[in-house]
């Protein structure tokens, strides 16, 4: 690809997400370890009976599997601020939320991949029932990107400050409560043998249209907070 | 100019804002006050009880004013929020973040009343009811904001990223309402029936919508002097501010 257009810088910006993730592996399974401990309080807390844990798996796996995206949401941009390279992207004539997209779905891939690729793992510690568990996936597939992406606005509005912290979840929790509503709603509803299309279709079309809008927002919101 | 037009342009001036907020301020209290009052002797004294909750329905007066103020008092904010993104008016920033904390308080009324009221009526304090839960999210999106605004130190940075979160949060309010109606018919809960707007007795109505204009009027004086201060605040090195600061002491 020819060096200065917009697709090379695409390609330079994901090799170098990549590169660093790779660098630093051993902090990439940090959230698949987080997840996994806490949907292993659960039946510590409330006793190992079958019936009981079958009837919370979902909800628990998907709120675990929240919290372990919230939590690796902050490095999304932040070593790129205090190394200096986040505004040269702000800076580089390519658009920004392009650059940005590409950023979140290296952010995606390397840490909510993985924990979609375990939940099978954490429904066989909460005995979900298995012919639920490929609405499960089919639900985090979905719910986990729009994650990355709502995630990614509110983060860029946090670059402002030294630490996020504690904020990050305040501003990001409210706003993804229809992906948890819809997302463990369509796993409750497969588990009670009603038709479970019709939330994981509004997922779907809010993930496209957040696809699209979010990129461009969080472009805006890091403007905000680096001027 | 069009006058109107010229005053409005003028309103956007941090000197001209504080001396207009500042001469309507007495008269926005007094008449949210009389109108207050005049709602409230309305509703607890001379309104029917209603012939199946009794009494314990006048907590009404309170409840449901609140519950359109917080709503009315996030889209002023996103509204203000919005006018400051784009056009960069200082006065929206501040306007935006002044009525954050109004709009929530709001909000928090709106539940603890709406608790209160679900204890004798409901049986329970809380049950989560799709309205109830829509306006528990909406108090986390205030206090989102709130905590944005005050976590970052520049006053104007600040303001304009918690703009951008009220703004993100007014397109995400409607999704967040109806994803939560959903949940709520698909866990199939108890089935809650408040009185209907358009069966509501006139003598229960008036105070109502009396009550409903005087949280209006509060709500504007509460932003505006709130409003006034943090203009103070932030244009504390200009010249008018100083002028003020020498002036002798008065309202």
């Amino acid at each position: 690809m020819k060096a200065g257009t917009t697709g090379a810088a695409c390609t330079a910006v994901l090799v170098r997400d990549f590169a660093l993730v790779w660098r630093r592996r051993g902090d990439a399974l940090n959230p698949l370890l987080f997840a996994i401990i806490v949907v292993a309080l659960f039946p510590l807390a409330l006793g190992p009976e079958e019936a009981v844990l079958e009837r919370i798996a979902a909800g628990t796996i998907f709120v675990a599997m929240l919290l372990a995206m919230l939590l690796s949401l902050d490095t999304l941009f932040r070593s790129d601020l205090e190394d200096g390279s986040l505004e040269q992207l702000v800076l580089s004539p390519h658009p920004l939320a392009l650059l940005l997209a590409c950023k979140i779905a290296v952010h995606w891939l390397t840490t909510a991949l993985p924990l979609v690729c375990i939940a099978p793992f954490a429904a066989e510690l909460l005995h979900l029932p298995s012919p639920v568990r490929p609405v499960l996936i089919a639900a985090l597939a979905l719910t986990t990107p729009l994650l990355s992406l709502i995630g990614a606005v509110c983060v860029a509005l946090t670059m402002g400050m030294r630490r996020s912290g504690m904020l990050l979840s305040l501003l990001v929790l409210p706003l993804l409560v229809p992906a948890l509503i819809f997302g463990a709603g369509a796993c409750n509803a497969a588990q009670a043998g009603l038709g479970y299309a019709a939330p994981l279709l509004w997922l779907g079309a809010w993930l496209v249209a957040a696809l699209v809008v979010a990129p461009l927002a969080a472009a805006a919101a890091l403007r905000i907070s680096l001027t | 100019m069009n006058p109107l037009l010229l005053w409005f342009h003028k309103l956007g001036s941090p000197p001209y804002f504080y001396r207009f907020a500042g001469s309507w301020l007495p008269w926005l209290y007094a008449i949210a006050i009389v109108s207050g009052a005049a709602g409230f002797y309305g509703g607890l004294a001379m309104a029917p009880a209603d012939y199946q909750q009794g009494d314990s329905f006048r907590i009404m007066y309170v409840h449901v004013p609140c519950a359109w103020m917080g709503l009315f008092a996030y889209l002023f904010m996103a509204a203000n929020a919005f006018i400051a993104l784009v056009w960069r008016i200082k006065l929206s920033e501040v306007l935006a973040m002044a009525s954050a904390p109004v709009g929530a308080a709001f909000t928090f009324v709106t539940l603890v009343t709406g608790s209160i009221w679900g204890k004798p009526t409901w049986g329970t304090w809380w049950t989560w009811d799709a309205r109830l839960t829509s306006e528990l999210v909406m108090l986390f999106l205030y206090f989102g904001v709130i905590g944005l605004s005050n976590a970052i130190e520049d006053t104007r940075q600040a303001a304009r990223a918690a703009g951008f979160l009220a703004i993100v949060g007014a397109v995400n309010l409607p999704i967040i309402h109806y994803s939560v109606v959903w949940w709520n018919t698909l866990h199939q809960a108890q089935s809650v029936s408040l009185i209907g707007p358009s069966k509501i007795d006139p003598r229960m109505l008036w105070p109502l919508l009396t009550l409903a204009f005087a949280t209006h009027v509060y709500f504007f004086a509460s932003v505006f002097a709130r409003a006034r201060a943090a203009l103070v605040e932030l244009e504390s090195g200009k010249e008018w501010v100083r002028a003020l600061a020498s002036e002798p002491a008065h309202g």
